[in-house]
């Protein structure tokens, strides 16, 4: 499972750690909904984690990343916070916007995490701008811009494609392809379903990684990155995935089968990643236990933080819509 | 700066030397666009930038109004302050996923964590037979949206200083210049060195019937004043400059005394700007007014390349004389 990548116990570990936060953060998020502590849409990243997870291993602190609506996992993957991420989605003042923003548009300017966007394909030219920016005052940076296999269909794919290619600027284009545009299946989509195919179309080296599998991803993206702030220009991964559950909380999945969804939950990435790990003797039961402690104890604390979380004042309503001064 | 600068100059050459001092003030700024480096700009405007400043400054993008748009928006957020510049609001069209979506929400969306720097400049308005694909003016609609700046010069002066504002401000600034300004000629007053950005213009002053206008339509708003005087009606000419936020306390002490408005408004009439400055106008001011309020649009249909046509399609003086004159009686 390991590529050229030696992972040792503390590294193993932390990638099972990292995607079973995120897991079981959106469990709690599902129950929260169910119990309308969160509103509007919710779209859960079940089964993608280890996209995220692999992803990050590979960014340092001066990175930038362009995530979608489908957001949660890049943010906790990125260091964000769970508590202001939970607070968030309870659209309380004490969340990453403000509660602005809620599940779909997470940001964090001391991560560099330039938020959520719900318009599908519409971070990939933001991403494009921030690597332009970053090549001349912030060498060495790049930026990682999340997007679905959806957003290959949108013309803000190949103008962003093309463009960072032209001008070989520091993005790492991360197709998360889960096989569905919503509910639009792969091969009614694309004339080409192999997405990595149309980065080539531009002259940006691409792969096609198992998004299954974190240190697959992890490997991936370091080769990815070195050479990207090495100067060769962006590079592009296609990471196959799968969602387990619905696309949103409003969706009654009749565009797959239950064999479909059981299939890829054999492959759940991180019931591979503890076996493995527990094959390996890098994973004792009374460690896979402390870790999942600590996580409920995070989760338990974020969602304290967020029950006792404020509403910001409707005087702020139009606060921020034209802005005083550009942070710094 | 005002040494070097000639004290007539063309609209044009006004908005070449605002980019050129942009340039030259702030090592953040370049200029990005269709043909803004090899061609010089559709309308010429940034005609010889390419050599004084080279390639990494003036930067020629593909045909991509979406990623031009869109990456200049992430290039603000990411410090650098850049001049995009879209060929005309028609093609801007293209664009408005990234403007709207992104410019103009991210700030509020981010709780002020983001600002988006970012100056668009675009080419707007009819008449130079261009028909009905190059000749629209979309500004009205823009400044429907809450989290961005619109400007529309309507002077040499504007078109030198409006840009150095806009950079200044931490905001989306859209600047739209009025394709038949291109070749205006007009005074710099070596005294101006800057303007706001916030406020509308008495551009003549009259106390008979007010004419508000901006942009494109300014010179004919002009034009019809001068005609007015010669049926003894005296025009106060109102420049909004700034279509959004609009300057309405200039335009409310202006009617308060005229008591009469016409809008003159190249955007089409239904729901247009013109038709905001009315519904305020009404709102606020309705007891001040001894007549009702008239507007002079474009009319509802694409504008066509005839010149007949155009003309007819477009704002005319002798529609502003009509429509002042039917409101302000001789005194």
């Amino acid at each position: 499972m390991s590529g050229k990548l030696r992972i040792d116990r503390e590294h193993g570990q932390r990638l099972l750690r990292e995607m079973l936060r995120i897991r079981r953060f959106e469990t709690k998020c599902a129950e929260l909904y169910q119990a309308q502590k969160i509103r509007g849409f919710l779209h859960l990243y079940d089964g993608e984690e280890a996209v995220a997870v692999g992803i990050m291993q590979a960014l340092e602190p001066q990175d930038a990343v362009v995530s979608t609506y489908r957001d949660h996992g890049h943010a906790l993957a990125r260091g964000i916070a769970m508590g202001p991420v939970m607070a968030e989605m309870f659209g309380k003042v004490e969340g990453c916007s403000r509660g602005r923003g809620g599940s779909m548009h997470l940001f964090d300017r001391s991560a560099r995490f330039l938020g959520g966007n719900a318009i599908v394909g519409g971070g990939l030219p933001l991403a494009v701008g921030t690597a332009m920016a970053d090549k001349q005052l912030n060498p060495g940076a790049v930026t990682a811009c999340f997007f679905g296999e959806g957003a290959a269909s949108e013309g803000a794919f190949h103008e962003s494609l093309n463009l960072a290619s032209l001008w070989k600027l520091p993005v790492l284009f991360v197709c998360e392809n889960n096989l569905y545009a919503m509910g639009v299946p792969l091969d009614l989509e694309e004339a080409d379903t192999e997405v990595f195919h149309k980065a080539q179309g531009y002259k940006i080296p691409g792969e096609q990684v198992d998004g299954m599998n974190p240190v697959a991803v992890e490997v991936a993206a370091r080769k990815a990155v070195e050479a990207i702030r090495a100067g060769e220009g962006p590079r592009f991964l296609e990471c196959r995935t799968y969602r387990f559950r619905a696309h949103s909380m409003f969706d009654a999945q009749q565009y797959r089968t239950k064999e479909e969804v059981a299939q890829w939950r054999e492959r759940d990435p991180l019931e591979r990643m503890r076996a493995w790990l527990s094959e390996g003797h890098m994973l004792e039961p009374d460690e896979l236990s402390a870790i999942e402690a600590e996580i409920e104890a995070e989760i338990a604390a974020a969602v304290a933080f967020a029950e006792a979380g404020t509403w910001e004042p409707v005087e702020e309503l139009e606060k921020f819509t034209l802005m005083d001064e550009v942070p710094s | 700066m005002s040494d070097d600068t000639p004290t007539r100059l063309t609209y044009r050459e006004a908005c070449k030397q605002a980019i050129r001092d942009a340039l030259n003030r702030d090592p953040r700024c370049l200029v990005m666009g269709e043909d803004v480096g090899l061609y010089g700009g559709c309308y010429a405007v940034t005609k010889g930038l390419l050599e004084e400043f080279g390639p990494e400054r003036i930067r020629d993008m593909p045909l991509a109004e979406g990623v031009i748009a869109g990456s200049a928006i992430g290039a603000a957020i990411a410090g650098l302050r850049p001049i995009a510049e879209i060929m005309t609001c028609n093609f801007s069209l293209l664009a408005l996923d990234q403007i709207i979506n992104n410019a103009a929400t991210i700030p509020h969306m981010s709780g002020g964590q983001f600002a988006v720097p970012l100056v668009v400049r675009l080419a707007t308005g009819g008449g130079r037979q261009l028909a009905a694909q190059h000749s629209h003016s979309f500004e009205g609609w823009y400044a429907h949206i809450p989290g961005i700046r619109i400007l529309a010069p309507g002077t040499v002066e504007d078109a030198r200083y409006m840009l150095a504002a806009a950079l200044d401000d931490p905001n989306p600034v859209l600047i739209f210049e009025h394709v038949v300004l291109y070749n205006d000629e007009g005074d710099l007053d070596p005294e101006v060195v800057s303007v706001d950005i916030d406020s509308a213009r008495v551009r003549r002053p009259g106390k008979d019937v007010t004419i508000v206008t901006y942009g494109g339509s300014l010179p004919k708003a002009l034009a019809a004043a001068d005609e007015l005087v010669g049926l003894g009606i005296e025009a106060e000419v109102i420049d909004l400059r700034v279509l959004r936020p609009v300057d309405t306390a200039t335009i409310y002490a202006s009617v308060a005394r005229t008591r009469r408005c016409v809008i003159v408004d190249e955007g089409w009439r239904s729901g247009s700007l013109s038709a905001e400055i009315a519904a305020r106008i009404a709102e606020d001011l309705f007891f001040e007014l001894d007549a009702p309020i008239r507007r002079v649009c474009s009319r509802e249909v694409p504008v066509p390349y005839a010149a007949h046509m155009e003309e007819a399609a477009l704002p005319r003086t002798a529609d502003i004389v009509a429509a002042a004159s039917g409101l302000a009686r001789p005194q």
